[in-house]
């Protein structure tokens, strides 16, 4: 081959289409690895079946905890989808993102739309299998569950992305992220009903964020028939809960986006 | 434009009395000097030298303490964009995603990038094939071995045509068959592309490739220079002898600084095989082998830092400080 045969690249300045294509590579890195972990994909399905048959049976509601089943699968494959940033830290992989000459802020994007997505295409298997918790598809229903689970997923993997940020060790990032989750998941109500808690109970209910994703869940999928959150006896609209959740999201990646910005 | 990209030409890479400190350690404690386009310019260094550490800053990955650098005409600290844009790397540590393809890792390089999409196909075409991976492409990196995978990188920091390749110890733990391949793509690749590149090194045969050289020991540098004047500097030839009693030769060899060496006795003098025979006839201690060599980067090394490159690695000094130090920070 001679000289003349190169083919020469010139790297084009800074442009928005250069942000939006970096968004779309990162965020399709995403899918390319999560389509080859199929092993992956079943086992995360383990937890939320569980929860949702035996738990469900058992306690004879599998109806009722169904919308909280839900975000829980949603809410773990998002935080596991986060903690690639861990990996990609220890593999290396995280630095070939880092010197490209785009904003930080358009990487982290790529990762928590990635993240979402998985997330909500993992939802979608519990959605076909909605009939075994007794509840019926309509098209409304099922667009309106798809939006909720991108929308809190997006949220979780924002929340995910700003802890993985600061977290050097895989490890660390699991035991911290457990620590955070569970509880969060146990205090939403995604278990129980939350008009008859106990004060105490109660109060940190009303605190917890994921409450606010569970309700409008439920409300979905029971229909008008449910009591949901109230603030000392004014019930949350649920329009209300959903701009809380997504004004989470957005403030979660925003720090996310500063701390990565940040980091040499 | 013609004014600024000769100027850009002339120094790809010009850096000014650049600082580092982590902490109360100073890693890089005022490094200067400039590269032309189109040099191969090798840093040599024992391991903590700051050699890393200086990469890390021309390419913008660490901010200076103090001082200032440019890389093909960009400020590192200030337009750290238009830096990255001209530059491609291969890191020291793998950085390549193991459970994509060969392939879609240099898609993935491109688009990040901003590779103009019509010219994706035919430029990895052609890096591939310069490092022998074209029939890998579709295999994923995780099956790669070690030497493969940084043949891969060098491909990969080439996707965008860069101006300046940096290479921070590109042949580290690789087998010698496999050195010997990436010093070739590397030769090749000064002739086929305008490009200029920058690289750190501890093996010294491998700084005989670099048009210039700059030695590194602990922070600064003490010697910058091609590898022919930086062996003429130190002007002398190495004899190395055994004997029967190394103590009384040593004691004789005293006004030429003989030091012990290996199992035997090592001195320099300005024309070795001249002075063979006068050491045999002069030295009253039977000697049982000698060996004259021109000086060696080793050698170079030795004068300019009073140790062996080894020597300098094992040695429990402020090296180990720093990388504690690198280590530690968040």
């Amino acid at each position: 081959m001679s000289t003349l045969d190169v083919v020469r690249v010139i790297v084009p300045e800074r442009s928005y289409r250069n942000e939006l294509r970096a968004i779309k590579i990162v965020w399709l890195r995403e899918l390319i690895r999560t389509r080859k972990d199929r092993l992956g994909m079943v086992t995360s399905l383990v937890q939320p079946l569980l929860f949702l048959f035996v738990l469900g049976s058992g306690l004879g509601s599998t109806t009722f905890i169904y919308p909280g089943i839900l975000c829980m699968s949603v809410m773990f494959t998002a935080i596991f989808s986060a903690a690639t940033i861990v990996w990609d830290r220890e593999f290396g992989f995280l630095r070939e993102m880092m010197v490209a000459p785009v904003r930080r802020s358009s990487i982290v994007i790529g990762k928590c739309l990635g993240g979402a997505t998985v997330a909500s295409l993992q939802g979608v298997i519990l959605i076909v299998l909605a009939p075994l918790a007794d509840v019926s598809y309509s098209v409304p229903l099922v667009l309106g569950i798809f939006g909720l689970m991108l929308l809190l997923s997006f949220a979780m993997t924002a929340f995910g992305v700003m802890l993985a940020v600061r977290i050097k060790q895989m490890q660390s990032f699991m035991r911290l992220t457990q620590m955070l989750i569970m509880p969060m998941f146990f205090i939403s109500g995604a278990l129980f009903p939350v008009t008859e808690l106990p004060g105490w109970l109660a109060f940190l209910n009303r605190l917890d964020p994921i409450t606010y994703a569970v309700d409008p869940m439920r409300r979905l999928v029971l229909g008008g028939d449910t009591p949901g959150v109230t603030w000392f006896g004014w019930p949350v609209p649920a329009g209300l809960e959903v701009l809380m959740i997504a004004v989470l999201g957005l403030i979660m990646l925003a720090i996310a986006v500063w701390e990565f910005s940040d980091t040499e | 434009m013609c004014l600024q990209s000769l100027y850009v030409y002339s120094h790809m890479i010009e850096v000014n009395d650049l600082r580092k400190a982590f902490g109360d350690v100073e890693a890089v404690r005022g490094v200067s000097f400039s590269v032309a386009a189109g040099e191969v310019f090798g840093f040599l260094g024992p391991n903590g030298a700051g050699k890393t550490t200086t990469i890390n800053m021309l390419c913008t990955l660490a901010k200076p303490t103090s001082g200032s650098a440019t890389v093909a005409g960009h400020d590192v600290a200030s337009e750290r964009d238009d830096v990255r844009r001209h530059i491609g790397l291969v890191f020291q540590d793998p950085t390549l995603d193991g459970h994509l393809t060969a392939g879609q890792n240099l898609k993935l390089h491109a688009e990040l990038y901003g590779v103009p999409s019509e010219l994706v196909a035919p430029r990895m075409e052609q890096v591939l094939t310069m490092v022998g991976l074209m029939d890998r492409r579709g295999h994923e990196v995780k099956t790669f071995s070690g030497g493969m995978r940084r043949r891969l990188e060098i491909a990969r920091g080439l996707m965008h045509s860069p101006r300046v390749l940096f290479l921070d110890e590109p042949t580290i733990g690789l087998d010698p068959q496999t050195r010997s391949s990436i010093w070739r793509y590397i030769h090749e690749l000064r002739e086929r592309e305008e490009i200029t590149i920058f690289m750190t090194t501890h093996y010294m045969d491998e700084a005989e490739f670099c048009d210039r050289i700059a030695i590194m020991d602990q922070g600064q540098i003490v010697a910058l220079d091609t590898p022919a004047a930086l062996k003429a500097q130190v002007g002398a030839d190495r004899i190395k002898i055994e004997t029967e009693d190394d103590d009384a030769a040593l004691e004789a060899l005293h006004p030429y600084d003989a030091k012990r060496s290996e199992g035997g006795i090592a001195f320099y003098v300005p024309e070795g095989a001249q002075f063979v025979p006068r050491l045999f006839a002069e030295l009253e201690v039977p000697i049982t082998s000698v060996s004259v060599s021109r000086p060696s980067l080793d050698d170079v090394f030795m004068s300019f830092t009073g140790k062996t490159i080894r020597d300098a690695e094992s040695a429990p000094d402020g090296n180990r400080m720093i990388m504690r130090a690198m280590t530690g920070r968040r």
